[in-house]
């Protein structure tokens, strides 16, 4: 396979081929090597991807991405809009299926069972790894219905009580049930935005996913719902697996363990979180962690 | 920012800016003022015309809602109806020779001279009057002896009696005495003879005649014969029977389509290509399809004639694509984020559609299908090619019975030789055509804003 690095693809649109005093033409022949950075005591790997690479009809949007991502732990994608870190993760749950034109390469493994293999059932890969969207997306429906849709569409409840005691525990884990437990039958999308979207993270852990996916979950929120929502993350990080993806360096830096530096389509460094915002080993990943661009 | 600082530039006079911007200033607000007349006045105009056409019709049809009636009493004469007893159940007789002896009673009271006891009853009521059998006949609308008749049928004990009945005056007397008719025209150029046009002043005058509620216009079919007694009914039901046809095939085809095209069908060149037809067949004349009716329905297929059958189906064609473009739009509407929270939590494709994407387009789908329709009801082109412009006298049982539809009547009406009687049924019709599609409209807003509140 041929790749540009997205570098040259831009610059050979706008400036002469032959400048070579720009800085990321300088920085070219290390862009596919991600620099990466064990934690110091080693976690268990859930999802491994290796050499994942996303295509939306001609365009290439992400190039060789390889990362694992460990159990109980939160996993931070950050990097400038456009980087590809939110086409990474829609990759993690095969939500790309739904775009029209988007092509996958590589191989992603969720305990080593490949979730590509044209063998796996699409419909069971999205119940065991949930995802959580940008903008609270409710259904048009009642608080209760919400959370229950999906035990109910998996069959995970066994009787009409079983399905109401999921739905409160999963509303208790997502700190909502004190607020709604009034109005479990009135329509959620009559909540505030942040409670909406702790709705839609009880929505996700109703299933018991393995992995929850969350595309910037907090960026339609105000600090006060993002503070709700950043402590139900770490709470939940007991339990669950955690990938989120982030546009706030703050909110990185508060909720995850590990974090993975994504820029034009490159992962360009994974390592712990600590490590990342103090002393990383990439150039480009202190340019963008201390605001020199992004 | 301080109001004195916003304030601040625009107060230091020979600011050229300033100037500049009030002089734009000026001009935006005529722009502004210039484009408010204009849509004012566009809207006066198109209201205008709207209460136009409304007053226009309401004012011609209302007056035919009513119909004349003249109140006599009616003397079933013995002299006149020289027919046996009604014949009796014999316990010696078989059901069958019952029902032969019924019917031959029957129609010897058909033959009865009917008309003659119109002619006595209403001679008996103005007794002072010179006039001919001819004059009383042209009163009373042609078919109210079939009334008496069965009223007879009905009641034998009615032999030798005398009721108080109120007949039906003919068409000609409404229209004499609604002024549909120029009063001062010689007599050789009236509808009325002369002594006819005499009673009906008089017996209007002292209340014998009186304009009541005419429900012939909803009870009974067509009629050329007693034009006063042509209603709506048949072309109601021939309505009816299309409309029921229309929903039952054009929605759910229209519907699934909609949705397959929509949700599950991938976006390529066939795709494209039915695509560009649907949003074609939506734009072709409906003649085309009266045509295309013809064609397939009547010389393929076999359907009879004028049948409510092959009408719905010719509309329902039509409809389809009104009903597909119009569902696929509200799917369409739909935000992506709804479909994505449905997938992302494990749903099938099928249950994203069917438990969230299609509940919330519910409103839409609903509103095109009424829309679609109305549209058919209100059809006639394509009814004229499959012959259902056919004078048809019966109601039709079966949506496979001879029958016409509600605006084929309408322009059947308004090409009926009896100009000045049938223009103002005319209007009535397409006053009931507009309260029919009024209503279908209603239901709509009612069932639409029913689903809102729920969703």
């Amino acid at each position: 396979m041929m790749f540009n690095a997205p570098e040259t693809q831009k610059m050979n649109a706008t400036l002469a081929p032959a400048s070579s005093s720009n800085q990321s033409s300088a920085a070219l022949p290390k862009t596919f090597q991600t620099v990466r950075t064990p934690d110091p005591e080693p976690r268990k790997v859930r999802v491994h991807a290796q050499d994942v690479s996303v295509f939306y009809g001609p365009k290439q949007a992400l190039f060789d991405v390889s990362i694992d991502i460990p159990e109980k732990a939160v996993t931070a994608f950050i990097g400038p809009s456009g980087c590809g870190k939110s086409t990474f993760l829609r990759c993690l749950n095969r939500m790309n299926d739904t775009i029209e034109g988007a092509r996958v390469s590589g191989t992603i493994q969720l305990d080593g069972e490949d979730l590509y293999d044209p063998k796996l059932d699409v419909v069971e890969l999205r119940a065991r790894i949930g995802m959580v969207f940008q903008k609270p997306n409710p259904f048009p429906k009642t608080i209760f219905e919400n959370v229950a849709y999906g035990p109910r569409i998996h069959g995970l409840a066994k009787s009409k009580t079983d399905l109401e005691q999921i739905v409160v525990e999963s509303l208790q884990k997502a700190s909502l049930f004190n607020e709604v437990k009034d109005r479990l039958h009135e329509v959620g999308t009559g909540l505030s935005g942040g409670q909406q979207q702790r709705l839609c993270i009880a929505r996700a852990i109703a299933v018991s996913p393995e992995v929850i996916l969350m595309d910037e979950p907090c960026s339609a929120l105000d600090p006060i719902a993002t503070a709700k929502i950043e402590e139900l993350i770490d709470e939940l990080r007991a339990n669950y697996t955690i990938v989120i993806v982030t546009h706030s360096m703050q909110q990185a830096a508060r909720v995850s363990q590990r974090t993975a530096f994504f820029h034009l389509g490159i992962l360009v460094e994974e390592g712990p979180t600590e490590m990342m915002f103090t002393s990383p080993a990439e150039k480009r990943t202190q340019d963008y962690i201390t605001g020199r661009f992004g | 920012m301080s109001v004195s600082a916003m304030s601040s530039p625009a107060a230091s006079a020979g600011s050229p800016n300033r100037s500049r911007i009030q002089a734009s200033l000026r001009r935006r607000r005529n722009a502004e003022k210039r484009f408010r007349f204009y849509g004012i006045a566009s809207v006066t105009v198109a209201i205008g015309f709207v209460l136009f056409l409304f007053s226009t019709i309401l004012h011609e049809g209302l007056p035919a809602f009513w119909q004349p009636v003249v109140k006599v009493d009616v003397t079933f004469d013995p002299a006149i109806i020289k027919v046996d007893p009604k014949p009796v159940a014999d316990t010696d007789q078989s059901p069958a020779a019952l029902r032969r002896a019924n019917l031959d009673w029957q129609r010897k009271v058909t033959m009865v001279n009917w008309n003659r006891i119109i002619e006595n009853s209403i001679r008996a009521e103005a007794p002072d009057v010179e006039m001919s059998a001819r004059d009383v006949q042209f009163l009373v609308s042609q078919n109210e002896r079939y009334r008496l008749r069965d009223m007879f049928v009905e009641n034998p004990d009615l032999l030798g009696k005398t009721v108080p009945i109120e007949l039906l005056a003919s068409a000609n007397v409404d229209v004499w005495l609604k002024g549909d008719i120029d009063r001062s025209l010689a007599s050789d150029r009236q509808q009325l003879p002369e002594a006819a046009r005499m009673l009906a002043d008089r017996f209007y005058e002292d209340g014998r005649i009186r304009m009541a509620f005419s429900s012939v216009l909803f009870t009974n079919t067509d009629s050329r014969n007693a034009p006063a007694e042509a209603g709506l009914l048949g072309a109601f039901i021939g309505s009816l029977y299309m409309m029921i046809i229309v929903i039952v095939l054009a929605v759910p085809v229209g519907v699934a389509s909609a949705i397959y095209l929509e949700e599950f069908a991938p976006k390529n060149k066939l795709t494209d290509l039915i695509e560009v037809n649907i949003n074609n067949l939506a734009a072709v004349p409906s003649i085309v399809f009266g045509l295309l009716g013809a064609a397939v329905f009547i010389n393929y297929f076999h359907l009879p004639l004028s049948a409510p059958m092959a009408g719905g189906l010719v509309l329902s064609l039509m409809t389809l694509p009104t009903v597909i473009i119009a569902t696929r739009a509200s799917l369409r509407a739909v935000p992506p984020s709804l479909r994505q929270a449905a997938l992302g939590l494990g749903a099938s494709r099928t249950q994203t559609v069917f438990h969230h994407v299609l509940p919330v387009t519910y409103p839409g789908i609903l509103t095109a299908t009424i829309i679609g329709v109305a549209q058919a009801i209100g059809e006639t082109a394509p009814l004229l090619l499959i012959g259902m412009n056919a004078f048809v006298t019966t109601l039709p049982v079966t949506p496979l019975d001879q029958s016409t539809a509600l605006p084929v009547q309408i322009f059947l009406w308004e090409g009926n030789e009896n100009r000045n009687y049938f223009e103002p049924k005319t209007a009535a019709a397409i006053i009931v055509l507009l309260s029919v599609m009024l209503a279908l409209n209603a239901i709509a807003i009612v069932l639409r804003s029913r689903f809102e509140r729920r969703a």
